[in-house]
């Protein structure tokens, strides 16, 4: 059975991996927004923006949050895709199958998290190739675990939106609705240190704020949110969204 | 085990349709087995609760000696289900959609590579195999997807409609693919609103209607239970038949007597010699009948005697109803 259950998960691993490659208009997409935003709203944001008591804040600053946020689209996507699997009939063919739907969703999530590593990774390197300047090797691998521990989370609040959602209309309008709040009450485009107090509770029980602050940690030396902390956080994240997405995508009907 | 496929009192509820009620149906191993009905008659409702994919609101299954609800895996284990929609992924190549299949289902390499060139040459896709599905024409794509369906070989084959919107000669194609698997000793249940193609396929019939069996039997002895022939005129005036109608039920000669929307059928015996008699009846009613044929019984008019109403009479209102139930079930 663990030989088998290693089998199911690899070929739904397998078919997200392939789908990914084929959609080459759909990886254009998801990195063209980050690509964006660092290449000029960055500049232009870093120029209005000073830290308390001085300190410039430079492009480098903005580089995590732009990396989560790719990292968030492509989590939310591929969690979401089962909206339009069980649509075109496909979800219906992969559950039939004598397997437990269990490892057919932690294969499905393994395909999201790695399609959302790959797109955080380009969009970190191509940080790095603008300017941004990265403290160490070992935080850039730490880095890289951040994004992982992210992507699994709303890779589960995308699992359970679609198995909730019926229309991919209403997915598309809700994901739209949740994913530009998370990203703009994240710290992922000003400092979180001097915020007025109701923006700031937003931006705290906002978990995708943790992410951005590990990230940050990691890659650049430096958070505002203790790093073991904003750990802890996105850890029990994705542990707890995982449960509930599992568990609504084991009660899915098609 | 006797019966690949056994049901006792097996009942479908939606909210407020029966789709499927109280159906007993027994199997043997290796027949090809037709459940025929019109669209939103509960064939596909009763397919989904033989497949484990629905479950029962009341009564039970066994297939392949499994219970569809508490032995479920094993019951997918046994089975091979070709849905009636196509469940394709046309991001990929047909080997690709044939490939995670495969591994869906266990099968290791060497053995998984060899089945699928196998099914691939069996429903003659081998040349095509690495094109994208979404370049497949509509006969391809059910072809692929019966090819998907028989590579884990599955002792219980379920097909759904397989030629639903296929041209004749697809279909005829289609035909032979499922003849070729009977001899191989797959037990298969075929669904169909294709009378011609339980005719000509089945071992037995099952004729279901509103979720309900209404007869089973071979297609053959269904036929000659209506007798030798069957009569059937069109009239002039369709107003007329309430009337007609009434006039050879009562006349008693012939074994069945049935009618739809402008057409009045009867099975009798020896037909050349009922014609005069029949057109007599109809001149001294004064109804002037517009066309008369004689043939032999089809499943057209086993269906018609049985339900009352022909099946693509049925069509229409039943494929709005079918599309209620899918906007219905999306809701859910």
């Amino acid at each position: 059975m663990p030989k088998r259950a290693v089998g199911v998960v690899y070929a739904m691993w397998l078919g997200e991996m392939l789908r990914f490659w084929r959609s080459k208009s759909r990886i254009v997409g998801a990195l063209s927004t980050p690509f964006t935003f660092m290449l000029f709203l960055g500049p232009g944001l870093s120029s209005g923006f000073q830290f308390q008591g001085g300190g410039a804040v430079d492009i480098s600053f903005f580089a995590p949050g732009f990396i989560t946020m790719s990292v968030l689209f492509a989590s939310l996507f591929a969690g979401g895709s089962i909206i339009w699997e069980r649509e075109s009939g496909i979800l219906k063919e992969v559950l039939i199958a004598p397997v437990s739907r269990f490892f057919i969703a932690l294969g499905k999530a393994a395909g999201g998290v790695t399609i959302a590593l790959i797109q955080g990774i380009m969009v970190l390197i191509f940080a790095g190739l603008i300017g941004v300047h990265y403290v160490s090797g070992i935080g850039v691998l730490g880095g890289i675990i951040i994004m992982g521990l992210s992507s699994i989370g709303f890779i589960g609040v995308g699992v359970s939106l679609a198995s909730r959602i019926e229309s991919p209309e209403g997915f598309q309008m809700i994901m739209s609705f949740l994913a530009m709040p998370l990203v703009l009450l994240s710290g992922a485009f000003f400092p979180i240190s001097d915020l007025p107090v109701w923006l700031k509770g937003l931006v705290y029980v906002n978990p995708l704020t943790y992410g951005v602050e590990a990230l940050r940690w990691c890659l650049l030396g430096n958070s505002t949110i203790p790093v073991s902390l904003s750990i802890a956080v996105i850890t029990l994240f994705a542990v707890a969204m995982l449960g509930i997405g599992g568990n609504l995508f084991g009660r899915i009907k098609v | 085990m006797l019966h690949a496929i056994e049901t006792s009192g097996i009942t479908k509820k939606f909210s407020e349709v029966t789709a499927v009620n109280n159906v007993n149906i027994s199997i043997k191993q290796g027949e090809l087995f037709g459940l025929l009905g019109p669209n939103g008659a509960g064939k596909t409702t009763l397919i989904n609760m033989l497949s484990t994919m629905t479950v029962p609101s009341s009564g039970s299954a066994r297939v392949w000696g499994f219970d569809v609800v508490a032995d479920a895996s094993l019951v997918r284990q046994s089975i091979g289900v070709v849905f009636q929609d196509i469940t394709l992924d046309d991001r990929l190549t047909g080997r690709e959609n044939l490939d995670l299949h495969g591994r869906l289902y266990g099968l290791g390499g060497r053995i998984r590579k060899q089945r699928i060139e196998e099914v691939l040459s069996l429903v003659e896709l081998t040349d095509r195999a690495d094109s994208l599905v979404k370049t497949y024409s509509g006969g391809m794509l059910r072809r692929l997807q019966i090819a998907r369906g028989l590579i884990h070989r599955p002792h219980v084959l379920f097909l759904d409609e397989p030629t639903l919107g296929l041209d004749p000669q697809t279909r005829a194609h289609i035909w032979e693919y499922i003849m070729t698997l009977t001899k191989e000793g797959v037990t298969i249940v075929l669904t169909t609103h294709y009378l011609e193609e339980a005719d000509h396929l089945c071992n037995r019939v099952a004729i279901i209607d509103r979720g309900e069996i209404v007869v089973i039997d071979t297609p053959k002895t269904l036929k000659s239970r209506l007798g030798g022939d069957v009569i059937t005129l069109e009239l002039e005036d369709s107003a007329d038949i309430a009337r007609l109608y009434a006039i050879y039920e009562h006349d008693g000669f012939a074994t069945m007597v049935s009618r739809s929307s402008n057409e009045i059928s009867m099975a009798v015996r020896d037909g050349e010699s009922k014609i005069p008699r029949v057109l007599n009846l109809a001149y001294n009613a004064g109804i002037s009948i517009h066309s008369v044929s004689l043939h032999k019984p089809a499943l057209d008019d086993v269906f018609l005697y049985h339900t009352g109403r022909a099946i693509k009479d049925t069509d229409n209102s039943e494929l709005q109803g079918l599309m209620r139930s899918r906007s219905h079930s999306m809701r859910r």
